[in-house]
């Protein structure tokens, strides 16, 4: 008891920062623990992107941006800690790419009035505004990523996938549980046939799962994997000699670290996205004459160009629009917490928009509403080539089975408002 | 000067059993408990109670829990992250309604435990199941123990995780605590006020580690001690292993059942099961009371307090102060930590609670050493 | 040939070989518990840390170039070279010695004659240590591990081919076995081989059983207690880095790796802490078992991912049955 007395001092010094007029964009990030190789260029990314809008355009409206990591290591309690650390700080805009964490937060953030942004991961039924009220999961969820997978077959066999046999590899976590539903809803509708093979965390050891594919044969694998399973996955996959351009992985299981250990067997895996992916944005010009070549990339500077890596700029950029959109709104250069809600609810992304900012073709036009927090739902389909060590997008960015979708969102949404005695929004 | 004694003279048994027979050290407890009730409740925020009482106040009672089983006992378990799942699921389903189902129809559904006695049951249902895995301690010794609990640990966690019925069908498996109240004042959810959690957390908090040292002290504690420090001896002299081991098992599980449900409903509010339950939770509270000090209850809070608030003193330091990039801290971190831990077990190897004790026992010698 | 008995036959051999894999990971656990008493919680770090290093010497990274390029505002990651493999296994052997050397003289040394426990201890406290300086001196992104004999002759991936149509052609059924886990099975059997054969014939193999029996009695006989722990260490260092070998070819090197000792804890559990072909032995029970009863009970009734616990439920019931393992030494209690 008497050393929690001693650890006073030391917290005291810690709460007694300095306030300074300044756009706060806090970066929960984790370059350690077992999912670091995703954490990394996630983090860098997002760091580089708001280097690049100092450097270039002096901050946002004037008001320069300051970007407040903190490191979770992928651990929800760590997690919880950044989250009240930075949030006095006037931090605007939450982005833990953790599933784990995205659900401590989001009763946090609504009671504290902070915006949380979750695009392709969290809760999926954080869609539904009307429920969600701070919380935003455009410009698509996990829900989306399956129907637009199952779409991809759907297109590639004339529209008929009747019998099919489908294989779903999931993490065995919250995260890999969450396209199940659907998928068993989606089979109903196109009459194929679902079957589930769960690995256990870290997922360093898969030969069971990938033994039962190579006897059962299914026509596709889907995969819902992170970490250490994803390069277990794809060698294995390799191993058995599944032809690679019937693997599909969710947009967390298609990075070059994902593939680039397998060597050439990876050849031809595919992966969902939701951003355009390589490097051939406008934006990574600026970023070489602004960030790299001023020597101030985040990290070791290596990360330039991969998925994630542009994932964040992606997300980097729709934050951007969304202050600007918020300092518009109000006729405020340094915008609060509450604005930067109110900008996210009203964010508009157009194709003139992203020209300007040189990302053209990185999303999809869309509109934020009070009720939609969730976007169009668009994914597209890459494939890797390992010759030449580059993500090709193989398909055009698709919308997914909105009518299977937003049912299953209003049920899972208003459960939770039910449960947690909420007045919807909106009306 | 601190410690002004001449000797033992206890007259009766009871003052022989004193847990503080010095009257400054009571005096220094009594100070401790008014300022932790008192006074820290008016002066905490948001980021105090979440980042660290909280975590420390619950990390100490999972702490005590373990350090019973291990420490007075000598049954070394790797299960506490198990436990604890088994104490935080049996909390949800008590606060949102035990549903009891038979051949696929809803036979009856409890009514909602107020959150104090889901809680309570939280242990309950803790100490069932640690007695049941605590069944293999009867013929398994040492380090073969230690890993035969893993069984339990790994077990525990995939039925969370499979079973539906524990997380009431939720799409996604996690389990999110609903506002809960204790006369009119929120103890759960995201509105809760910071000093409410707190004073919840510390009232379990006190009443375990004075459960624990009555325990201890008492008929049950001296039999745990003389299985730990040798069961064959201790069968000799009449002491029944099978009730002391289980025993043992018992308490220890429903202290840390309680800590479960407390580190889900009140801390975290949202978990899943395999993130926050993991196999590195068991290491963790392992840790603690090895570090802290085997045997000794305030071993249990030193523990807590070196492995909760060492690695944010040094985040704040490297990032806050120092302002290096996050992963270089965040592996000196890890580097830090584990010279400490080497460097105080080559200082002192019974942990940080013989150290208190070396230490007061210098002061009391002091000013005249000899 | 029936359809179910092949799979299940394929199954059990594949078991086999993943239990090799295990047996690998346990091999170094062994090692250090016969010779000293020690439990060492820090073998699957120093699996991550020895796989690392090997990478990081192949690729001529600079040690602690980020820590480096932070403090002095450099820009430094690699040297420009790059290490043949052989060599660099070579040279990551001597780390692991160096590491030998220094845990001896700085931690151990000092904990002579301690209890299990308060050395256990020590170990997780090597284990946080090892992870850190592994992230600091070579970074925490993922590194593919190639090692390779000459160029193109590598570590094998994939199925074996071979094995696959002869079966095929003979019994109707291809046979799927991995690569790579035939090399591993090779490897094992060298390491084992060797092992045994270092501690019968050598004199330090000797003096090694020796302070195993009994530390007091070697010590009067003129062993030094010192050197053959550093000994111990350094073949336990060899042994990890095999085994982060064979585990990194087909993850990738990353912080994971340091997991793969959850998966030597059931093989050691049963095979019992002092023994090196129980290690063996226990792997291979272990590896078939889990793999059987994911395929036979766990995949079709129970939803699948079965093998973690039942590792270790595997385990615990042959524990009730010989509390020291199969191949432990016999616990006597005595008052």
């Amino acid at each position: 008891m008497k050393l929690k007395l001693a650890t006073m001092a030391v917290a005291g010094l810690m709460a007694a920062g300095p306030v300074l007029a300044d756009l706060v964009m806090p970066s929960l990030s984790f370059r350690t623990g077992p999912y670091a190789v995703g954490g990394i260029p996630l983090a860098d990314g997002y760091a580089d992107y708001f280097t690049l809008v100092n450097e270039r355009d002096g901050g946002i409206g004037g008001v320069p941006v300051r970007v407040l990591e903190c490191e979770t290591a992928y651990n929800t309690e760590k997690g919880v800690e950044c989250y009240e650390a930075t949030k006095g700080e006037g931090s605007l805009l939450y982005q833990p790419f953790s599933t784990g964490i995205t659900y401590q937060l989001i009763p946090k953030v609504t009671a504290d009035g902070i915006a949380l942004h979750t695009m392709g991961y969290g809760r999926t039924s954080a869609a539904n505004g009307k429920v969600f009220s701070n919380v935003f999961n455009f410009p698509a969820n996990y829900w989306d990523a399956a129907s637009v997978a199952i779409n991809y077959l759907l297109d590639e066999n004339g529209g008929d996938i009747k019998g099919r046999k489908i294989a779903l590899v999931y993490h065995n976590s919250a995260y890999g549980k969450e396209p199940i539903r659907t998928l068993e809803t989606l089979a109903e509708k196109h009459g194929f046939e679902l079957s589930l093979l769960p690995v256990d965390h870290p997922g360093q050891e898969q030969k069971s799962q990938w033994l039962q594919i190579r006897r059962e044969k299914p026509d596709t694998v889907l995969m819902w994997g992170w970490g250490v399973m994803n390069q277990v996955a794809i060698q294995e996959a390799a191993n058995i000699r599944y032809p690679m351009e019937n693997f599909i992985g969710v947009w967390w299981s298609g990075a070059e670290a994902d593939v680039i250990p397998v060597g050439a067997a990876a050849n031809g895996y595919k992966a969902l996205t939701m951003n355009g992916v390589g490097k051939n944005f406008p934006i990574y010009d600026d970023l070489q004459k602004y960030v790299y070549d001023a020597g101030k990339s985040a990290g070791a500077g290596d990360q330039s160009g991969t998925v994630l890596y542009s994932r964040t700029i992606y997300a980097g950029f729709l934050a951007h629009m969304a202050i600007l959109k918020a300092q518009e709104m109000h006729g405020v250069a340094d915008i609060t917490q509450a604005m930067m809600v109110d900008g996210m609810e009203n964010l508009v992304i157009t194709n003139e928009m992203m020209e300007k900012y040189g990302v053209t073709g990185m999303g999809p036009e869309f509109a934020v509403s009070c009720e939609n927090h969730g976007g169009p739902g668009l994914g597209a389909v890459t494939q890797w080539d390992a010759a030449a060590g580059v993500w090709n997008q193989i398909s055009e960015f698709k919308a997914s089975d909105k009518e299977v979708i937003d049912a299953l969102i209003e049920e899972d949404s208003m459960a939770f408002a039910a449960e947690n005695n909420i007045d919807l929004r909106c009306n | 000067m601190f410690y002004r004694e001449a000797g033992d003279f206890s007259t009766t048994y009871a003052e022989d059993q004193q847990t503080f027979p010095i009257k400054f050290d009571r005096y220094r407890y009594y100070l401790v408990l008014f300022i932790a009730i008192v006074v820290v409740p008016f002066v905490v925020n948001d980021y105090w109670v979440n980042s660290l009482l909280l975590p420390f106040l619950i990390y100490a009672i999972a702490a005590i829990g373990l350090n019973i089983l291990v420490g007075y006992c000598g049954q070394v378990s790797l299960g506490t992250g198990g436990f604890m799942a088994v104490g935080a699921y049996s909390c949800y389903k008590f606060m949102t309604g035990v549903d009891i189902w038979w051949g696929g129809e809803l036979l009856f559904r409890l009514p909602e435990f107020n959150i104090f006695f889901s809680v309570i049951m939280g242990g309950v249902m803790t100490a069932l199941v640690g007695v049941l895995f605590g069944l293999p301690s009867l013929r398994i010794k040492g380090f073969y123990l230690a890993v035969a609990t893993l069984a339990a640990q790994f077990f525990l966690v995939w039925l969370f995780n499979r079973v539906s019925w524990f997380y009431n069908y939720s799409a996604s498996g996690q389990i999110n605590a609903p506002e809960r109240d204790l006369m009119g004042i929120l103890i759960t959810g995201p509105s809760t006020e910071p000093w409410a959690a707190y004073l919840f957390c510390l009232f379990f908090t006190i009443v375990c580690a004075v459960i624990a040292r009555n325990l201890t002290r008492g008929a049950s504690g001296r039999k745990w001690m003389a299985i730990r420090d040798m069961d064959i001896a201790a069968e000799i002299i009449g002491v029944n292993p099978l009730k002391a081991k289980l025993t043992a098992f018992a308490v220890s599980s429903f202290f840390v059942g309680i800590s479960g449900a407390l580190f889900f409903s009140v801390y975290l509010g949202a978990v899943e099961v395999g993130e926050a339950f993991g196999i590195t939770k068991s290491f963790l509270v392992l840790f603690m009371i090895i570090i802290g000090g085997l045997g000794s209850i305030f071993g249990s809070f030193a523990g807590a307090a070196f492995l909760v608030l060492l690695p944010v003193a040094l985040k704040v330091v490297g990032v806050d102060w120092l302002g290096w990039p996050t992963d270089i801290v965040a592996h000196l971190q890890l580097v830090i930590v584990g010279g400490l831990i080497v460097i105080f077990l080559i200082a002192e190897p019974h942990g940080i609670a013989q150290l208190w004790r070396v230490a007061k026992e210098k002061l009391r010698l002091w000013p005249f050493p000899h | 040939m029936n359809e179910q008995l092949a799979y299940t036959i394929e199954v059990f051999a594949n078991g086999l070989m993943a239990g090799v894999l295990y047996a690998l990971v346990a091999l170094g656990f062994v090692l250090i518990y016969k010779a000293s008493g020690i439990f060492n919680f820090a073998q699957g770090v120093m699996a991550l840390f020895a796989a690392m290093t090997l990478v990081g010497i192949q690729n001529g990274q600079v040690p602690f170039a980020h820590l480096i390029n932070s403090i002095f505002g450099t820009d430094i990651h690699y040297f420009g070279w790059t290490v043949h493999s052989a060599f660099a296994i070579i040279l990551t052997v001597g780390v692991m010695v160096l590491l030998a050397v220094f845990v001896q003289r700085f931690v151990f040394r000092h904990l002579v004659g301690q209890e299990p426990i308060i050395l256990f201890m020590a170990t997780i406290g090597l284990a946080y240590f090892l992870e850190g300086m592994a992230d600091l001196m070579w970074g925490s992104d993922i590194k593919t591990l190639n090692v390779c004999a000459t160029e193109g002759a590598c570590l094998p991936q994939g199925m074996n081919v071979w094995l696959e149509g002869t079966t095929y052609e003979a019994l109707g059924y291809g046979f799927f076995i991995d690569n790579l886990d035939i090399v591993a099975s090779i490897v094992a059997a060298f390491l084992v081989i060797g092992l045994v054969m270092f501690a019968q014939y050598t004199k330090q193999g000797r003096a090694m059983r020796a302070v195993a029996d009994d530390h007091q009695a070697a010590l009067s006989v003129g062993v030094s207690l010192n050197f053959i722990w550093i000994l111990v260490w350094s073949l336990a260092g060899f042994v990890a880095l095999v085994a982060g070998i064979m585990w990194g070819a087909k993850s990738g090197v990353q912080f994971s790796l340091s997991l793969i000792a959850l998966k030597a804890l059931p093989v050691l559990m049963l095979g019992g802490f002092t023994s090196i072909p129980g290690a063996i032995v226990g792997g291979l029970i272990i590896g078939v078992g889990e793999k059987m009863f994911e395929f036979l009970i766990g995949a079709p009734f129970l939803g699948g991912a079965t093998e973690n616990w039942f590792a270790y439920m595997l385990a615990l019931v042959f524990l009730v049955f010989r509390p020291q393992g199969l191949f432990g030494e016999k616990i006597i209690e005595r008052v």
